[in-house]
């Protein structure tokens, strides 16, 4: 058999589409001036043109204003500028933060820097499915409450949470809110005034967009610490030379969604799932059948242990990645499948899939008689077994 | 990240040797757990008189490097005698797999550990153990190394969660530095007496854990 080359690990980036790199090109070799708001020079004034142009395309679809969205070098940094950008221009108004137990690490890491500062933090548990209980985070607002930090859609197993209920709770307490929506944006519906936020990360290279590039949406009129000093760039709040090419490949990058494009990727992470569970037995899915992003899909095999699965798979052209101890370079598994309620065992199992638009279904058809032939075979060579 | 594996290894992960259960084994051993990502049982057949290995089986729920050197141990130690078998080391099966990553091994030391453990099965089932060496803490210290921390991943000495070890008049008493509703407490129970019950003068095994 051809050894095919599958890519099932969109959640982590995706494939940066050539229209998008076709429209960046122009602002490397030809318009390549600083972007300058006051008269300079016509080049400057073309990039400042192309920089607003791509501004307001990303503030449309988020439901904000030009004004509101800031670049920045993508949703890591828009997490840690947000947390810390607010902690500490706010430090009077509280010194307690909220928080979900199965944040991406950039928010997770920010927010224990802050703890060590002399912050204090609750970190929400989380259900099965990995959702926050909104009635519980409404119980752990107090006096001191600053900030609220709630991802939108899980990295490990999709799971979208209920901004909007959380986001109206916290406007009605003066909490600030923040959603690292990094997952999520491009592929659920996400409007930053119905969900009532404060701020919002998103970044480019996981819709097909260029590696580097991120946003910040900053609701108007909210005081953050300047992140970078140097310059009065992004409203004065980062300073630094705007990456024009890669803003400019993000804008094309959420042109190019297509409205058909989700459901097309639902169905492939359907027919995935329902094509594995026909064939193996003791399959479980982590996180949530409902309320859950259609790009990814998150399983454990039992009895087996990822690494070896991923290593299989890979020999066979396909890239997928398991929260097992054995992948990781901590020796630890994965943080959320274990807040989700895993037991180590089956955190060990676990496999990630996640798809884009770029898959096929015969690319899911050979990923499914490929899983089932791999856990078959280690199922062949393991002591565990149901009965022990 | 290019794979830290050698192509030795991946040629063994891809094709193990001597994998799956051998029935009425002569001897049988298992070690790691599920909990802490690896485990290995291996089964021994041997022929009674020459005590040579003459069948040797393992099963393996772990990633590459175990089951690489899983497979690599068993070849070794096929048609050895017992005595034999028993030298071989981790570094034989790192050198004979072109060399193993450092952070895999925890996950390649178990499959060495686990054949020396089914060779201590099959002599004190068939009463070999030659010296009775009276059972010591150090002794006791010494199996208890093979006991997962499945918190961490290391063993319970090296992770310091064993606080104490008391032996006297046949009966051992070991208190931990966990509490008993830490969720891996009951495991590590288990794994504990499970090692120490088989020393020939042990007749009582205790757990104790925090605050008890």
């Amino acid at each position: 058999m051809k050894l095919k080359k599958v890519y099932l690990d969109n959640a982590a980036t995706t494939l940066c589409d050539k229209r998008v790199v076709d429209a960046m090109i122009p602002f490397y070799t030809d318009k390549y001036a600083v972007a300058s708001s006051d008269f300079s020079h016509s080049p400057g004034i073309e990039a400042k043109e192309a920089l607003d142009k791509a501004r307001e395309d990303i503030a449309n679809k988020i439901g904000a204003k030009f004004r509101e969205v800031i670049f920045t070098s993508g949703a890591t940094e828009s997490n840690n500028v947000a947390i810390n950008g607010i902690a500490m221009a706010n430090k009077k108004k509280g010194n307690h933060i909220i928080t979900s137990s199965v944040e991406h690490r950039s928010v997770k890491e920010a927010i224990e820097a802050l703890e060590k500062e002399g912050f204090t933090v609750t970190w929400l548990p989380v259900s099965k499915g990995g959702f926050v209980s909104v009635d519980d985070l409404k119980k752990s607002i107090k006096k001191e409450t600053l900030l609220v930090s709630i991802q939108h859609a899980n990295q490990e197993t999709g799971t979208v949470q209920d901004i909007n209920s959380i986001g109206n709770i916290c406007h009605k307490k003066s909490v600030f809110f923040h959603t690292d929506a990094a997952l999520s944006f491009g592929r659920i519906p996400l409007d930053v005034k119905k969900a009532k936020v404060d701020l919002l990360s998103i970044t480019a290279h996981k819709i097909h967009g260029p590696k580097g590039v991120g946003a910040l949406y900053i609701r108007d009129g909210l005081g953050i610490v300047k992140c970078m000093y140097g310059g009065f760039n992004e409203f004065n709040k980062r300073a630094g030379t705007e990456n024009i090419p890669g803003i400019v490949g993000f804008a094309k990058a959420i042109e190019l969604i297509e409205p058909n494009e989700i459901k097309y990727i639902e169905k492939l992470k359907e027919r995935l799932y329902d094509g594995i569970k026909k064939e193996l037995d003791a399959v479980q899915l982590n996180g949530n059948q409902k309320d859950t992003l259609p790009t990814i899909l998150n399983l454990t095999f039992r009895f087996v242990e990822g690494e070896s699965v991923i290593l299989h798979l890979d020999m066979r052209g396909i890239a997928v990645i398991t929260g097992s101890a054995c992948f990781s370079r901590s020796l630890e598994p994965s943080y959320v499948l274990k807040a989700m309620g895993l037991s180590h065992e089956e955190a060990h199992g676990s496999i990630r899939f996640s798809f884009s638009r770029f898959n096929k279904e015969d690319e899911i058809d050979y990923t499914i008689d490929a899983v089932v032939n791999v856990v078959k075979k280690l199922r062949e060579i393991s002591p565990i077994t149901p009965d022990n | 990240m290019p794979l830290p594996y050698s192509e030795k290894v991946l040629e063994y992960f891809k094709h193990p040797k001597n994998v799956g259960k051998i029935e009425n084994p002569d001897a049988k051993a298992k070690e790691g757990s599920p909990a802490c990502g690896d485990m290995v049982t291996l089964y021994l057949k041997v022929d009674e008189k020459t005590k040579r290995i003459t069948d040797i089986k393992f099963e393996s729920f772990g990633c590459a490097s175990n089951i690489a050197t899983g497979s690599i141990i068993t070849e070794l130690a096929k048609g050895k005698t017992l005595e034999e078998a028993k030298k071989i080391t981790w570094k034989d099966a790192s050198e004979e797999l072109g060399g193993l990553p450092p952070v895999k091994v925890h996950c390649s030391v178990l499959a060495v550990d686990v054949l020396k453990a089914a060779i201590e099965d099959y002599e004190e089932r068939h009463g070999l153990v030659k010296e009775h060496v009276k059972t010591t803490k150090e002794i006791v210290l010494k199996r208890l190394k093979h006991v997962m921390n499945p918190i961490v991943g290391l063993d319970i000495v090296k992770t310091n969660i064993v606080n104490d070890v008391n032996v006297k008049e046949g009966s051992i008493s070991v208190s931990m530095g966990i509490p008993r509703d830490n969720q891996f407490s009951k495991n590590i129970e288990e794994e504990v007496k499970e090692r120490l019950k088989r020393l020939w003068d042990i007749k009582k095994v205790e757990v104790t854990f925090d605050e008890e």
